[in-house]
């Protein structure tokens, strides 16, 4: 049985909109990769060795310090139909990987969804912290915590040299992918953005449009995330993308500040236009949600946008991505109808949120 | 609007590739993206970290005739030679990092700029590790103290190194 609260609600806890910062950045996630010295790694494990894997990693779920963090609940994968899947995808508590091609793999969530453990994902163990707003190190904290109990349990793979084995060369030594997804209106309407990105690669971080591919972010939202995990100490490594975001944070800032300055007029149009859109649509495909909810978030944000709260558009990104659509319509929907459905729920949310 | 190859779906998905400053724009349906092995979002497929990997791995500067013997080389624990490993961008077990040990060094520096961990270690592998950190220093130490002629300080840590050693010989 799974509590519906996992695959039906899109509430949790880093859509809230709290947290340092969360005008700016939505949500912080660190992501360490953890392997069992003793079984091949789930691309050549056998249904049986991953099947033990799976209940080697359930056990731990019984120990007191783990219990002391959060209740947990286990899913396995194969419990899950294709848009119960679909949709902790969108949430991000799993990955497309885990969802469409893990054997025996399941996914170990804490009580408010900000731990998520995936099993027998690209790697034996995944554990990811997922918080609100600027928590970067908040992240990283818990993130380790969690893995201090496993690694009381378990024997993982781990070399003097090379530190923790994982199944891609890429996350060797610390196993961490520490990442800040970062709504930037104010950067990409003054043109800054990929000067800013490309100074960003330059340091060794990464930098991905979400629900989008390139420089075109859709909605205006970057994940910024680190790529070496070999040779520096997690610390630094968190520190370091920490300082980075910390800037582009100031950037932001007063480019929003200019705009407003400079721009007044088209930016309070602008934003206007979006959320009246919003408001009355009765088609809206994805690619033009992303954008209008982009500015009315920036609206919001300047002050021009009263009596939406940023928790709306939280919960929207998610809710109006297609697995979410179809939950909640409890059936398949062809594109068109996705995109009918899609307008109809904005104009509900924003009515009831005007209203309340 | 309509997929551009298909002409019969709706076009979902919107793709826009900058090559060399060019920008070309096209809008497809989930089918043929998937036909055109267009990387969809959420999905597997198309082009991923692994591609790029295998292209590293398989650079052999002025070593061709040592180039077939080390596709050759093979873990013994989980079969998975270097070859499908250049290929896939995978390692398949944890003993393979000591399997392919001889070739790792170059690819680590390609990837991460390093090749020795300094970061979190576990605590109960961690505590033969520490122990070894812990009497290097003590050697260093040790032998300063020796060249500052101080050789009851010298002794005393002498006997600390001889101790951290025989913890770590009855593990």
């Amino acid at each position: 049985m799974i509590p519906k609260r996992f695959t039906e609600q899109a509430l949790t806890e880093w859509m809230k909109g709290e947290g340092p910062e969360s005008d700016i950045v939505i949500s912080s996630r660190v992501r360490i990769a953890r392997n069992l010295r003793d079984y091949p790694y789930p691309m050549l494990a056998t249904n049986q060795q991953s099947r033990e894997v799976l209940d080697k990693l359930s056990a731990v779920m019984q120990h007191e310090d783990l219990k002391e963090i959060s209740h947990f609940t286990l899913i396995p994968l194969a419990d899950m139909n294709e848009l119960q899947k679909m949709v902790l995808v969108e949430k991000h508590l799993i990955s497309p990987n885990l969802a469409n091609e893990s054997r025996n793999g399941a996914v170990i969530l804490s009580d408010n969804e900000s731990v998520s453990i995936m099993v027998n994902e690209e790697d034996h163990l995944r554990i990811q912290c997922l918080y609100p707003g600027f928590q970067i190190k908040e992240a990283w904290d818990l993130a380790n915590q969690v893995d201090d109990v496993f690694e009381k349990k378990l024997e993982y793979g781990f070399d003097e040299r090379r530190g923790y084995l994982t199944s891609c060369p890429t996350n060797v030594g610390t196993g961490i992918r520490a990442s800040v997804m970062m709504h930037l209106p104010g950067l990409v309407l003054s043109q800054q953005i990929s000067r800013i990105l490309t100074a960003v690669t330059q340091v060794g971080l990464a930098v991905r449009g979400i629900y989008g591919e390139g420089s075109e972010a859709l909605g205006n939202l970057f994940q910024i995330s680190n790529q070496i995990t070999l040779g520096q100490s997690e610390e630094e490594i968190i520190d370091n993308l920490y300082g980075v975001a910390k800037q582009i944070i100031e950037h932001e800032r007063a480019a929003r500040q200019k705009l407003v300055q400079e721009w007044k007029m088209r930016i309070v149009d602008r934003v206007n236009r979006s959320l009246g859109i919003l408001s009355h649509a009765a088609i809206m495909d994805s690619k033009e949600a992303a954008q209008r909810l982009s500015d009315v978030r920036l609206g919001i944000d300047l002050n021009i946008i009263r009596g939406v709260s940023p928790y709306v558009l939280n919960e929207l990104m998610v809710m109006t991505q297609p697995g979410f659509l179809q939950q909640i319509a409890g059936e398949k929907l062809s594109p068109d109808e996705r995109d009918i459905r899609r307008a109809q729920l904005i104009r509900e949310r924003f009515a009831a949120s005007q209203h309340a | 609007m309509m997929c551009q190859e298909c002409g019969k779906k709706p076009a979902t998905l919107h793709f826009t590739k900058i090559v060399n400053g060019e920008k070309t724009e096209f809008h497809i349906c989930e089918s043929c993206a998937r036909e055109k092995g267009e990387l969809i979002p959420g999905t597997s497929g198309g082009f991923s970290i692994h591609n790029l990997l295998s292209g590293l791995l398989d650079f052999e500067p002025s070593q061709s005739q040592s180039a077939a013997k080390v596709h050759k080389l093979r873990c013994d624990n989980c079969g998975l030679t270097y070859s499908q490993f250049s290929k896939l961008g995978r390692f398949g077990c944890s003993q393979c990092y000591e399997s392919f040990s001889e070739r790792l060094d170059p690819l680590f520096k390609r990837v991460h700029g390093n090749i020795v961990h300094t970061g979190k270690v576990p605590k109960r592998s961690g505590s033969i590790i520490q122990h070894k950190r812990e009497i290097d220093r003590l050697k260093r130490e040790m032998m300063s103290s020796i060249e500052r002629e101080e050789f009851e300080k010298a002794a005393e840590l002498r006997d600390q190194i001889k101790e951290l050693e025989r913890k770590m010989s009855a593990k």
